[in-house]
């Protein structure tokens, strides 16, 4: 199993100093890709933007985004943000793509929640269509979600969760593959939270980060990890599990973060 | 802290013993509206691992508990007039009276404070508290007062709790035929004199009975009468039980502040896997270790135990309630299986709710599935048979050498699909699908000792699309597609081709593409014989009210198997592929995929290969391991036609188990083919 770091473009005051450097320390370290989250009515750097900046200070990792929320752009112009950043980064780009979560964005980007699946299977029909060659994953947990992943894209992208949660979504994604006669297997990505050097300040940035989901965020900033066992132990849990790449996104964005992610996967 | 909970059931009782022991400094206070000795029900059933977790927490509850129960290893299944038994199961029951007197004493030991007698209209009656503990049960007062997300749904049939002074030596289960349809008991002993004696029925057959409308005394007479044979004299007991209908609860949290959902206020499991008691005790487990971790000392640290707990707690419960679904399923829909013989209905009964394998009952009771398979090969005097998957298959003059069915490449399976091949260029999903049978290898596949079934398709609108590997229903560019007919002029994805709406003299031409192609599959020496009736695929498309507005349905595709049966020899098989659900609002359902199936096999069709979904692009699928098992054994049930299933079946295991209980009679297997 590989794993990525997340860049911290949703953790507030991000500057463009911090995600360059971040992407330079991580593309020196262990990690095998560079991911970023989604997110409109948020204090966050918009993730083509973030990995455009990291494109241009690294040269080995991937980038990817994990997932963006196809539905709050038109499809054009969600196609080209994907073409510039693969162009950018001679095409080390893998685009990850789900409805999201959150009524809020559809509302701030004048798009139409109730036809938001809809909408994804059209943008993705439409990358699919162009025969570009840059990879797609497909994030979600209903039983739409899954045929949508299984019908256009090369892979999976879990929404976070214990190992256990990724088994039980893995198997609903290999047999959904199947069911729409793909040859091979899904590739299966999953995530995480962690904050090493400050956790109660990374726990805290969850809380907020999902106080949409209401007592659900208390759940969420619960499940953060904040040891060098708890990383060793959920990054064990999901390789047992199949995952192909496991990304750790920040809670907290100071540099040293990457570092002390390093060192404990060393 | 100070805990205040409400409900002095097993949840109850069981976390305030657990919490005082962790740290005897809490102040635990319990409110129950009932007197000591009052309960509802008879016995509660353990099982052999739950017994482990109640060792491990409170070791003198334990040895209490253990010291009182009723153990057995046995399931009795009484079908047909005949019982069958099947061992090594490990079961332990104690009466509830037994197990909450119990669960009181140790409270009192440990100093918990009990008030009985104590009904609780109004939570805001309770005294202040560090946590409050809704363990007030399925109607839960506590819970209706906040917003947990609660949904509530009636599962199964009608049921009624009652005991019995026999003392039974096995769980029972039994099936009674009446005039109004099916009734069963789930029985089980408890202590040295009681068993407890669960009747239960489908709605409609307990009003058709007249069970709606008869008395306390009414109701006991017509069970004893019943359930005679079992009951050997015995009467029902009754304690102020009345029919009621088991309501699934599900929460979408489950705490609220410091409010915290316990047992079976939180999550109900239906009675029929007998786990509500295990599964509230170890919740008690769950949160008192929570606060262990976490602490208790402000109220960030109960927080943090309460997500800790739900997020511990709700992957094992959903796992209990997926197999209370699919048990409570079951025995709603047990009279279609009285046409099973009865081993083999034995063997459905105890894997309905997946959570007992061929291989684990093989584990438990080896005699018991020598014999299951004995009967499976219908050699019941040899010594042993073959595992199911490998027993050959009669189907009219065609034997396949054993159940596994694999597209493409033999490897070892009894049928060898095609993959799909068009009756016309027209008629192709992708520029490589083959037209016409002229170039496969029959030969080769017989070689290899296998069967061989061409699968006839045509894709109707979802044809003219790239090949699979990169991606599903992405159109070819114009210039390289064909013009695509279906049954409306609907298109199926975004980016598709609008279809035509096929006309009468089409229609005509298309039929006649799949009898020739029948006939030439004949000639070229293919065993079965496969028409695509599913998935979306143009056949499809008449039998969906998604895809198609007129009234008869049918009518095309059976005049496509007409044809092809006329074409293709009387004494090979011919399998229909058909989608017997839509996974669609407004689609076919199971019911209608039922009546199409009886249609097919009317109208000559030997087997229903079973599917479900991609009629519509937007549909809701339910993905999961095995997950058109269900729907194909209630098409061999229902519909009384042999079925072919796939679904993710991954393990000769699952193979073993979906076809010794007769939910299909061949597999797919689902093993990862190289892109
Ligand atoms: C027919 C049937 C058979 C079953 N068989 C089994 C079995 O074999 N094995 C098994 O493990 N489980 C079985 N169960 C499930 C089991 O009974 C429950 O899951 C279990 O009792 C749940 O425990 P609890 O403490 O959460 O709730 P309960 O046992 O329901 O306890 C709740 C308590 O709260 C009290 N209460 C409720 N409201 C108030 C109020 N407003 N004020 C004060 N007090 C209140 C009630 O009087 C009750 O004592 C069966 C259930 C049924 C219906």
């Amino acid at each position: 199993m590989k794993v990525g770091i997340g860049l911290p473009n949703t953790t507030p005051d991000a500057t463009g100093r911090l995600l360059a450097e971040w992407a330079r320390r991580a593309d020196d370290g262990p990690f095998s890709t560079v991911a970023v989250l989604d997110r409109l009515v948020y204090d966050s750097v918009e993730p083509f933007t973030a990995l455009a900046a990291a494109a241009a200070v690294t040269e080995r990792v991937r980038l990817a985004t994990n997932i963006a929320i196809g539905p709050l752009r038109s499809g054009a112009m969600l196609a080209k943000q994907a073409d510039s950043v693969a162009r950018l980064s001679g095409g080390r780009f893998t685009l990850g793509l789900g409805v999201g979560a959150r009524r809020d964005d559809y509302t701030a980007a004048e798009a139409d929640h109730r036809t938001r699946g809809e909408r994804l299977s059209a943008q993705l029909a439409h990358l699919r269509a162009e025969n570009t060659d840059i990879e797609l994953l497909v994030g979600g947990s209903s039983g739409a979600a899954f045929a949508r992943m299984a019908r256009y894209a090369d892979g999976f992208a879990h929404g976070g969760g214990p190992p256990r949660a990724f088994a039980s979504a893995a198997t609903r994604a290999r047999a959904a593959w199947h069911d729409l006669g793909r040859p091979g297997t899904p590739k299966l990505w999953g995530q995480g939270y962690f904050a090493l050097g400050d956790p109660d300040r990374g726990s805290a940035y969850l809380r907020d980060y999902y106080a949409f989901t209401g007592p659900f965020a208390e759940t969420i900033a619960a499940a953060n990890l904040t040891s060098a066992r708890a990383i060793k132990d959920f990054v064990r849990g999901y390789a047992a599990e199949g995952c192909d790449e496991l990304i750790l996104f920040p809670t907290v964005s100071d540099l040293d973060e990457v570092d002390r992610l390093a060192e404990v996967l060393a | 802290m100070k805990v205040c909970v409400l409900g002095a059931g097993p949840a109850g009782l069981y976390l305030s013993i657990l919490l005082k022991k962790a740290d005897p400094a809490h102040e635990i206070e319990i409110f129950e509206r009932n007197a000591p000795g009052a309960t509802f029900g008879w016995g509660v059933v353990f099982s052999e691992e739950t017994l482990g977790e109640l060792r491990d927490a409170d070791y003198a509850t334990f040895l209490r508990i253990t010291d009182t129960f009723a153990r057995w290893d046995a399931i009795d299944i009484r079908y047909r007039g005949e019982v069958l038994r099947s061992r090594g199961h490990g079961f332990s029951a104690i009466a509830r009276k037994k197990l909450l007197a119990i669960l009181q004493e140790r409270c009192r030991e440990l100093g918990v404070v009990l008030h009985f007698e104590t009904s609780v209209e109004d939570p805001a009656e309770l005294p202040e508290a560090d946590l409050v503990v809704a363990a007030d049960g399925v109607n839960s007062v506590l819970r209706r007062s906040r917003d947990f997300g609660t949904r509530s749904a009636p599962q199964g049939g009608k049921y009624i709790w009652y005991g019995t002074d026999l003392v039974l030596d096995a769980f029972r289960f039994s099936f009674a035929e009446t005039e109004h349809g099916l009734i069963q008991t789930h029985s089980y002993p408890f202590d040295e004199h009681t068993s407890t004696v669960i009747v239960e029925c489908p709605e409609p057959t307990w009003r058709a009975a007249g069970l709606d409308r008869m008395s306390e005394e009414e109701s006991i007479n017509f069970c004893e009468e019943l359930f005679a044979r079992d009951l050997a004299g015995h009467r029902l007991l009754s304690n102020k039980s009345a029919w009621l209908s088991f309501p699934r609860i599900r929460n979408r949290r489950w705490s609220d502040g410091n409010v915290v959902l316990l047992g079976d206020s939180a999550h109900t499991a239906h009675f029929s896997i007998g786990s509500g008691t295990k599964l509230a005790m170890e919740d008690a487990v769950s949160l008192a270790n929570a606060f262990v971790r976490h602490g208790h000392h402000d109220r960030a640290a109960i927080r943090a135990a309460l997500v800790h707990y739900e997020l511990e707690r709700r992957p094992v419960v959903d796992r209990f309630q997926q197999a209370a679904a699919d048990s409570a399923g079951y025995f709603e829909r047990v009279r279609h299986h009285t046409g099973l013989p009865p081993r083999q209905f034995a063997v459905n009964l105890l894997t309905r709710s997946g959570r007992i394998s061929h291989a684990n009952l093989a584990m438990r009771d080896p005699e018991f599935v020598r014999r299951a398979d004995l009967d499976f090969a219908g050699e019941p005097d040899r010594l042993f048979a073959p595992p199911p998957f490998l027993t050959p298959l009669r189907l009219g003059k065609a034997v396949i050498p054993n159940r596994l069915v694999v597209t493409g490449e033999p490897r070892g399976a009894g049928l060898v699909r095609t993959e799909p091949i068009a009756v016309s260029e027209d008629g192709r999903i992708t520029p490589e699908t083959p037209v016409g049978v002229g170039s496969w290898p029959v030969g080769e596949v017989h070689e290899s000792g296998a069967l061989v079934m061409a699968c006839l398709t045509h894709a109707g609108r979802r044809g003219a699309t790239r090949p699979a590997r990169y991606g599903v229903d992405v159109p070819l560019p114009e210039n390289e597609a064909w013009p695509l007919v279906s049954a409306s002029a609907v298109p199926y994805g975004p980016l598709s081709q609008v279809p035509k709406a096929a006309g009468e003299a089409e229609l005509n031409r298309i039929r006649d593409e799949f009898a020739s192609a029948a006939a030439e599959a004949a000639t070229a020496g293919f065993d079965l014989l496969e028409l695509d009736f599913a998935q979306g695929r143009l056949l499809a498309s008449f039998l969906s009210p998604l895809t198609n507005p007129a009234e008869d349905r049918l009518r095309f595709p059976l005049e496509v198997l007409a044809a092809c049966r006329e074409a293709w020899p009387e004494e090979r098989p011919l399998v229909v592929r058909l989608t017997v659900d839509d996974w669609a609002p407004r689609g076919a359902t199971i019911e209608d995929g039922v009546a199409y199936a009886r249609a097919f096999a009317e109208a000559g069709a030997s087997m229903i290969h079973v599917e479900a979904g991609q009629t519509v692009a937007e549909s809701r699928p339910v993905y999961r391991r095995g997950f058109l098992t269900t729907l194909s054994d209630r098409v061999r049930a229902e519909a009384a036609v042999p079925t072919l299933v796939g679904g993710h079946l991954t393990t000769t295991d699952e193979v073993n188990t979906v076809l010794a209980a007769g939910r299909a009679d061949l597999c797919l297997l689902d093993v990862p083919v190289e892109a």
